[in-house]
């Protein structure tokens, strides 16, 4: 049995934290959230995680494993250079609240502000729907989102600017791309994207799409398509001209 | 330090999976003041992992398919101890509760002509589970979740509930703390709905999450509420084995309801070896027939593959006690066979089973498009759980209501695949309505905060314990696990459960002197500690209920009783405090069949 050392985070009383050292037995196909177990159940038992399915389709565990963001579930140890001690720590886009769990009800408190599902009337007289597969499938991978809130982690006008009341971040906009998307809804979101969720400030960086476990394609098959609608809406004809050009 | 805050509802649901926000739907649509507490964060619950599908008889593939179909499959499924008019009411009203998701928002995979497509999974006679891929489950809760938030629920995420609080025999609210502060709460209400899920993690190898701690069933039972079959676990056939960090993590039934096989060591298809009489007639008689089901050929009959879970559980056990498993003990799983039948396998593979795809790579190092996976049994669901009435889901208290895995009756036996995103939706929605009325209809128990404080004085003793060293609470659990793994697992016997109760006397002493350090904001310790009380709870329901089934029926194997006896049909088995605080066990008759019923099984059995 091999061992590996780990550099977790962990707060302090004062609010603060610091990097404390941990030495984990390895057996094969192990995980980070295997190690921080181990952790948890030999050494730091008030150590604080969240983590539900270990499964990669929770989206509980997510934190920043040698800097990078991604789910512990899904990150095995044989992957990481285990000659060094591998750092876990908290995601640094949200609050901290203890160990390696932050507050992440800013969300919650987002996905309210967006305009719910609304269907168009039944299709057939038993008040049901009719929608082709290849237009589900569009809509399906957004909806595959596990909701780890690692996109909104990276986003760097969250990350670093904090603009967290007027943007509502990757997640969001990959939420309301789906049900901008989904074949029977009737709603219209693309004045509140523009105006109240600040789909502007996204400068299309990739970070969101590289860390989504889920492997979506958040910028180029939600982002981009909604910024489209927001130009075709707002922007003068010549400008439209002008794309048709381009592309 | 014996204070806490108040808050006050008129129907509290417990429980944010599937059966809990479905439950506080429908409770709010009643216009009462609905509180919904979460363990974890809101749509984290258990629900998402469910993956194969909803089980209802929607008949979009397969028009032979009717509610009496679905009500024949599962009391049959459930070997006859169910109870019936649950099975009735999910069979018949679960096409309403999928149709109304997708009016909500959920986006099921279609048929060719724009319809919810449905799929072939275990026990069903016809294709029925209406799917999304495989992530049905999150396709569900998410759903819930979306629509339930413009709804006016006030959601309080991360939060324990630690007792059930009841005045005159009568519901009237709980107390638990909020895990950020590790400060309690008292939340009064008029009607409370229990939706806490299962209790898996009683064993070691599981595919439960660390919420699985049969915390309702727990609260119910300290209350003097009834719990009814707690003897019948499902163990599902196909859990991962290896590596060994990710063993017990599911593989879906979808697998074998797309093609997929079962296969021993020597590359024998072991499932046609033993096929119950009660499926004869049902079962494929050759390899090619099983092949032309799967792929929705109407006069072919199923594969053995898709038998019931306890019956491929015990097969797959069957192959390896006799020596015929795979290099990490349990048998393989086949998918990539069928590019010998499709042109494009690898992308139908990817296409239906995107979930499993991306699980055995990126945990297992496996393309399942190119090679087996190799599965065993592991800990899934509980059958057993809190008696409630058919109709209303209320529990023996007044004012208790339960729905989802953490209630008994719908499953009997065994569960079928499919039928716990339909049981969730289905009594989900009666509980919350029968909760409203209940609370319309009667006057409120006040709460006794004397009751309250003590509750709160047990649930911080761990601390206490700190300065007498007392024992890691982890250590007590995973030993609570590996003792119900070894002694009340898939095989059973008289002697070994009788001993599982000498060692549960001990770890109850253990337990009590679990202590814990550091303060009480989010302290996974402390967590432990409280659900250790519950699972101790349940594993003695179990196990009491286990040594009453002389018999073996469903997901309840006795290895000293292999044998089902017809007189252990007619009645269920239910577990209850005593004024002593020790566990009793009694027979409860079943109710009578009324004659349709009955005739709807016969016509089914052809």
């Amino acid at each position: 049995m091999t061992r590996a050392s780990f550099k977790v985070w962990r707060t302090d009383d004062s609010g603060g934290g610091h990097f404390a050292d941990y030495t984990v037995d390895v057996v094969p196909g192990m995980v980070v959230l295997d190690a921080i177990h181990q952790i948890q159940a030999t050494a730091a038992p008030d150590m604080a995680v969240r983590w539900n399915c270990k499964a990669g389709k929770c989206g509980s565990c997510s934190a920043e494993i040698n800097g990078n963001p991604r789910l512990m579930c899904m990150t095995r140890l044989n992957t990481l250079n285990q000659l060094e001690p591998i750092t876990v720590e908290p995601m640094r886009a949200f609050p901290p609240i203890k160990d390696l769990v932050t507050d992440v009800s800013w969300n919650f408190r987002v996905k309210q502000t967006i305009t719910p599902f609304t269907p168009r009337p039944a299709d057939a007289p038993d008040g049901t729907w009719r929608m082709r597969q290849q237009d589900v499938d569009r809509v399906q991978e957004f909806r595959k989102c596990i909701e780890c809130f690692l996109c909104q982690d990276v986003c760097h006008i969250l990350r670093d600017h904090h603009l967290h009341d007027e943007f509502i971040g990757p997640r969001f906009l990959t939420f309301a791309a789906a049900l901008e998307m989904n074949p029977l809804d009737a709603a219209d979101r693309v004045p509140a994207l523009k105006e109240q969720h600040g789909i502007g400030y996204c400068n299309i960086t990739r970070c969101c799409t590289k860390v989504c476990p889920e492997h979506i394609t958040i910028t180029e098959n939600a982002i981009i398509p909604l910024k489209e609608r927001v130009v075709d809406r707002y922007f003068d004809p010549v400008t439209k001209l002008f794309r048709m050009f381009q592309s | 330090m014996n204070t806490f805050e108040t808050l006050d509802y008129d129907v509290l649901v417990i429980g944010a999976g599937g059966a809990g926000l479905r439950a506080a739907i429908e409770a709010s649509a009643a216009g009462v003041k609905v509180g919904l507490i979460c363990k974890s964060l809101l749509g984290k619950a258990h629900t998402v992992m469910a993956e194969g599908g909803v089980a209802a008889a929607l008949a979009n593939v397969d028009d032979r398919d009717s509610w009496k179909v679905h009500f024949a499959d599962t009391m049959r499924g459930g070997q006859y101890v169910n109870n019936w008019r649950m099975a009735e009411l999910h069979a018949r009203e679960a096409p309403d509760r999928v149709r109304e998701l997708e009016a909500w928002g959920a986006v099921f995979d279609r048929t060719k002509d724009g319809r919810i497509l449905q799929r072939n999974f275990g026990g069903h006679r016809y294709p029925r589970l209406a799917h999304v891929g495989d992530r049905t489950g999150l396709e569900l809760i998410r759903t819930l979740q979306d629509y339930g938030i413009h709804r006016g629920i006030d959601v309080h995420m991360e939060f324990t509930v630690v007792s059930l609080l009841t005045s005159s025999g009568q519901a009237a609210g709980v107390i638990g703390y909020e895990r950020e502060r590790g400060r309690f709460k008292v939340f009064r209400a008029g009607a409370v709905v229990l939706a806490t899920g299962g209790a898996g993690r009683a064993y070691q190898i599981t595919s439960n999450s660390w919420e699985g701690t049969g915390d309702g069933h727990a609260l119910a039972y300290q209350a003097g509420a009834d719990l009814m079959d707690m003897e019948f676990i499902q163990f599902h056939p196909t859990g991962m084995i290896w590596p060994p960090s990710v063993r017990g993590i599911l593989v879906t039934e979808g697998v074998r309801g797309e093609g997929g096989i079962l296969l021993n060591k020597e590359g024998r298809r072991f499932m046609f070896d033993d096929i119950p009489d009660a499926y004869k007639n049902q079962t494929a008689t050759d390899e090619e027939e099983g092949w032309r089901y799967t792929q929705g050929d109407k006069s072919a009959k199923r594969p053995p593959e898709l038998l019931t879970r306890d019956h491929v559980a015990r097969c797959i056990m069957r192959e390896v006690k006799a020596g015929r498993g795979s290099p990490h003990g349990g048998v393989f799983l086949d998918i990539a066979w069928i590019k010998k039948k499709l042109r494009n396998a690898d992308e139908h593979i990817k296409r239906k089973l995107p979930s499993m795809y991306h699980q055995f790579k990126e945990l297992g190092d496996i393309d399942i498009t190119k090679e087996p996976m190799e599965v065993g049994p592991t800990t899934h669901y509980i059958m057993g759980g809190i008696r409630v009435d058919g109709d209303s889901q209320m529990s023996s208290i007044p004012g208790l209501f339960a729905a989802g895995e953490c209630a008994a009756g719908i499953n009997g036996a065994n569960r079928l695949g499919g039928n716990s995103l339909s049981d969730l939706l289905v009594f989900g929605k009666r509980a919350g309505e029968h909760a409203a009325a209940f609370v319309k209809t009667h006057s409120r128990a006040g709460v006794d905060d004397a009751q309250a404080a003590r509750a709160m004085g047990d649930a911080l003793r761990p601390f206490d314990a700190a300065a007498g060293g007392g024992e890691n609470p982890f250590t007590i659990q995973t030993a609570l696990q590996d003792m119900m793994q070894r002694h009340v697992g898939i095989v059973r016997n008289e002697a070994e459960i009788q001993q599982a109760l000498v060692e549960l006397e001990a770890l109850k002493v253990r337990a009590a002197r679990a202590a814990v350090t550091g303060h009480r904001e989010y302290n996974p310790g402390w967590h432990t500690a409280i659900d250790l009380s519950n699972l101790l709870t349940v594993s003695e329901a179990i196990s009491r209920s286990a040594i009453e089934r002389k018999e073996s029926r469903g997901g309840h194997f006795r290895e000293d009783y292999p044998d089902r006896k017809p007189e252990y049909a007619t009645f269920n088995i239910v577990t209850r405090r005593k004024a002593d605080g020790s566990m009793e066990v009694v027979r409860v008759p079943l109710p009578p069949m009324p004659d349709e019923l009955k005739q709807i099984i016969e016509e089914q059995k052809a």
